[in-house]
């Protein structure tokens, strides 16, 4: 039950992007989403649509579950669209008509200007969330906290704790597993007494998960006592003079993605000076 | 050089009373000791004074010559005696069975080759060879204690104590453990093994008996489990196999005395029948 599902949502394969080094993944999805941000017009977001497809198609994640994580911003895609059709403000703004009655009423009203941005909002907010969802799809959690792990060494010199941030990270990862078990036990044994999850308003049903929350927080706490010992006996004495046995390597990979990144952001630059107009 | 020399050890969590006292206790190097007494004995106290998770409020704990009370020691009297606990869920730290191993000997600084190489030896003393990229939260209850012995076994101890990694185990995994553990043991390993299951102990070299924080009974298994009445009184049972033998014993069959585990009883019972 709750135990098979996954944190994040990690495609299993071995493709051209699965074998990316997590650091030049997670640094490429950053310049991704500088360059959707950069960009000032329809046809500006050509080049980084096929950069987006190129990616999709080399790392063999099949397109319906790269789609499937718009599901979820689906609401923010559509209140934005929506703020931005009615409100679109300006004293130059015109307001369309349909048969000669004006789309105006009270504060409300539709111009073309806020049809076009609203469509603009859209696809730079769907655009956002397809390209790091690539990243989650084809990057294991673990190596993601190694990535991370890594482009953060510099902030240990201002002595920022990198890596009992990692630790703690990679800990956490390795106890959603367990705490989902626990939970699906509690859950059933709470069942078994008679406690009803399913039924009643909104207030009942969070008041009825108290019942499982105490216990699992317990449970928790004597977790964390228990591994904090087997961590001492095991010699851990945080980050001083510690060694590490993962490392991180770069390949022409990385290289090719860096590369493609370039061509992106330089195709976008001439297209924003070339094309500087929304339409 | 003794493993494990405890002299006139008290020892008191904060604000309470002793749970352990005038504790004397030698293991030498190789031996395979039973810890045995009931709840709240004071067993898994002791096991934590040896690792150094704790100190003494009075008396002294030396591991491998080594005084837990110096604080430089702590690191060393830890690489040298690993500790195993009861729920192996609470001791892995990572998804991957490899980077699991790898934490101990990356705590202690050792060159990355080595790890690897590490990893290999303690996968394979547990017999778990091919789970290296396995995630521990899928294996078996058995599987994962014995990534846990090797999480520790990464370490390169000589000495191994164990505080009921058997408890939450099926029979299957406990039988998984116990042989892996004996193996060790053979191999050179001091073993001090805590449990709450008689037929573990009837295996060991010395079987020693705690209650109300003192060391109540102390000898091999032969003798300790022919004092059944003494046994009882401090909560524990006999194994089954010395019940059995004593109950037909009392019924008028000639079995020896000393007879505690199962096949020398069915050697005596196999015996009695040829004769008639
Ligand atoms: N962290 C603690 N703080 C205070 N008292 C404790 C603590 N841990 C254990 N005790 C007390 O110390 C005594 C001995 O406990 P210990 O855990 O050593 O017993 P045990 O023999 O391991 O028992 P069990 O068989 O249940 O594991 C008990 O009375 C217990 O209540
Ligand atoms: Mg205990």
């Amino acid at each position: 039950m709750l135990k098979d599902v996954t944190f994040g949502q990690y495609y299993p394969a071995k493709s051209f992007v699965h074998r990316m080094d997590p650091r030049v993944k997670i640094l490429l999805v950053i310049a991704y989403i500088v360059f959707v941000f950069l960009i000032k017009s329809f046809i500006g977001f050509l080049p980084l649509i096929v950069f987006f497809s190129f990616t999709v198609a080399l790392s063999r994640v099949p397109v319906g579950s790269v789609f499937r994580s718009v599901k979820g911003i689906l609401f923010l895609v559509i209140f934005a669209a929506v703020l931005n059709l009615f409100f679109y403000g300006g004293n130059d703004a015109k307001v369309l008509e349909i048969a000669g009655y004006p789309l105006k009423w009270w504060i409300f009203s539709v111009t073309e200007q806020g049809i076009i941005n609203a469509a603009f909002m859209s696809l730079r907010l769907v655009l956002l969330v397809l390209g790091t969802c690539v990243l989650t799809l084809t990057t294991t959690p673990m190596d993601l906290t190694e990535g991370i792990e890594s482009l953060l060494k510099p902030l240990k010199y201002i002595k920022f704790p990198v890596h009992e941030l990692a630790l703690i990270m990679s800990i956490a990862l390795r106890f959603i597993p367990t705490l989902m078990e626990e939970t699906d036990r509690i859950v059933n044994a709470q069942k078994s007494r008679g406690a009803d999850f399913e039924s009643g308003n909104i207030f009942r049903r969070i008041k009825a998960m108290v019942p499982i929350l105490i216990p699992l927080l317990v449970s928790a706490f004597r977790r964390a006592e228990e591994l904090g010992d087997a961590m001492d006996s095991r010699c851990y004495s945080g980050a001083k003079g510690r060694t590490k046995y993962k490392v991180l390597r770069m390949g022409y990979r990385d290289l090719l993605g860096a590369f493609a990144a370039a061509l992106v952001l330089t195709a976008i630059i001439l297209i924003n000076i070339y094309f500087p107009h929304i339409v | 050089m003794n493993a494990l020399e405890i002299k006139n050890l008290d020892f008191a969590y904060e604000g309470g009373k002793n749970v352990l006292s005038g504790i004397n206790l030698t293991v030498s190097e190789g031996e395979f000791v039973c810890l045995l007494g009931r709840n709240g004995s004071g067993k898994s106290t002791l096991a934590r004074l040896i690792n150094g998770l704790l100190l003494p409020a009075r008396g002294s704990v030396c591991v491998f010559g080594m005084d837990s009370a110096e604080k430089k020691n702590l690191f060393e009297i830890r690489k040298r005696a690993g500790m195993v606990f009861q729920n192996p869920d609470n001791q892995t730290v990572a998804s991957i069975v490899e980077d699991d191993l790898a934490f101990g000997p990356e705590n202690v600084g050792v060159e990355r080759a080595e790890i690897g190489e590490r990893i290999s030896y303690a996968l394979s003393a547990v017999g778990m060879e091919e789970f290296r990229y396995a995630t521990p939260s899928k294996l078996s209850g058995g599987q994962k204690q014995r990534i846990a012995i090797a999480g520790v076994l990464a370490l390169k101890p000589d000495m191994l104590i164990l505080d009921e990694s058997t408890a939450m185990l099926d029979p299957k995994g406990r039988a998984e453990v116990t042989s892996v553990v004996r193996e060790l043991n053979k191999n050179g390993m001091t073993v001090i093994s805590i449990t709450h299951y008689m037929d573990e102990a009837v295996d060991s070299d010395r079987v020693i008996v705690l209650s109300e924080g003192k060391i109540v009974m102390q000898g091999v298994p032969a003798e300790i489990f022919s004092r059944a009445e003494e046994l009882a009184r401090y909560g524990l049972n006999v194994p089954k196999a010395a019940y059995i033998a004593k109950k037909l014993r009392e019924n008028g069959l000639p079995i020896a005395e000393g007879i505690y585990e199962g096949e020398a009883l069915e050697k005596a019972l196999c015996e009695l029948f040829q004769k008639g």
